[in-house]
């Protein structure tokens, strides 16, 4: 009885930790799995097309002309994954911080962020008090803008590209992640010594 | 009974972006200097995994759920659209240091700044969709 205790115990607690790559990984591979069993695809960018055209933008270019009630599926995803994000944050975790390499809190500090280490996002971009600061606000919405423009350009994202592309062995997803990888190294050490 | 199973790998999808801190803006920035395995292991398990499963659903023609044959859609060949589109995408990866998935994820954990980067994520889509005709593919 007490080793039984003891053990739900412990996996109890193993839940409420950060999960290992070797735990999440599988776990996305099985999320994309699921999607191609119930005859869909992994890709969570091609939502934010769907919304545009939602939003009446098939009026200004004929990219967004489709119909988009056969992606409604994906949208449901979205609100799933909204709700998931919601039960990770407020049921399943103790503690928000995120434990990264000292040396990257260290060089992170340097920078002005001083939240690196004890926190799930930086409050410096992300906090409430953030939003009012124009320039905090432009790094958001740059941001985002490249993300949202950079996605449909290359026709998908980590998800439709690094994931379900490379596991069909695609090229063009290979060249894709290529350049989301140039992207990312040149944002942090060459652009971001610049804005911070 | 589909939608429920969309909404249901959804959340389970929502729940392992958080979990797995592939969610953080921290965990990005690590990655993008080579100072933890953390996210190449969930990216490189994931993928083993993906390719070896792919594989197996093709040799043997296995069915979905539903009974229907599953389709793998290749993608459009081409060079420049995925460097240039994804060296774009990158850069915005490791500013906003999230990806769409995650956005979405966060918006549910309570931070309120992440509408900005959605918010800038459905303008840079219709931006592409209004040059799409311009641009190099």
């Amino acid at each position: 009885m007490g080793y039984l205790q003891y053990n739900k115990f412990q996996i109890m607690n193993w839940i409420f930790e950060p999960w290992p790559w070797y735990l999440a990984g599988p776990l996305i591979a099985l999320i994309m799995f699921l999607l191609i069993f119930v005859g869909k695809q992994f890709g969570m960018s091609s939502n934010l097309r769907t919304m545009c055209t939602m939003c009446g933008a098939d009026n200004a270019a004929d990219f967004f002309s489709f119909d988009w009630k056969a992606q409604r599926w994906n949208l449901v995803v979205v609100i799933g994954a909204i709700i998931g994000g919601y039960i990770g944050a407020h049921f399943l975790s103790n503690d928000s911080a995120v434990t990264i390499n000292p040396e990257t809190v260290a060089t992170l500090q340097e920078l002005g962020f001083t939240s690196a280490g004890n926190a799930y996002l930086p409050d410096e971009l992300f906090s409430i008090d953030a939003l009012l600061n124009i320039k905090t606000l432009s790094i958001l919405l740059i941001g985002g803008l490249l993300i949202g423009f950079g996605a449909r350009y290359a026709g998908g994202c980590t998800s439709g590209h690094a994931i379900s592309g490379l596991s069909n062995l695609q090229v063009p997803s290979l060249i894709a992640v290529i350049g989301f990888f140039i992207g990312g190294l040149f944002m942090i050490h060459v652009l971001f010594p610049l804005i911070f | 009974m589909r939608t429920l199973s969309y909404l249901f790998i959804g959340i389970f999808f929502g729940i392992v972006m958080y979990k797995s801190e592939a969610a953080s803006w921290f965990r990005i920035y690590e990655m993008f200097q080579f100072q933890s395995f953390h996210m190449y292991g969930v990216i490189s398990s994931a993928l083993i995994l993906g390719v070896l499963g792919i594989q197996l659903i093709k040799k043997n023609n296995i069915k979905s759920f539903f009974g229907e044959p599953i389709k793998f859609v290749p993608k459009d060949k081409g060079f420049t659209r995925y460097i240039v589109g994804g060296i774009i995408f990158g850069l915005g990866w490791a500013l906003a240091g999230s990806c769409p998935g995650p956005i979405y994820t966060l918006i549910g954990a309570g931070y309120v700044s992440i509408l900005v980067v959605l918010l800038g994520a459905i303008l840079g889509t219709f931006i592409y969709g209004l040059l799409q005709k311009k641009l190099p593919h």
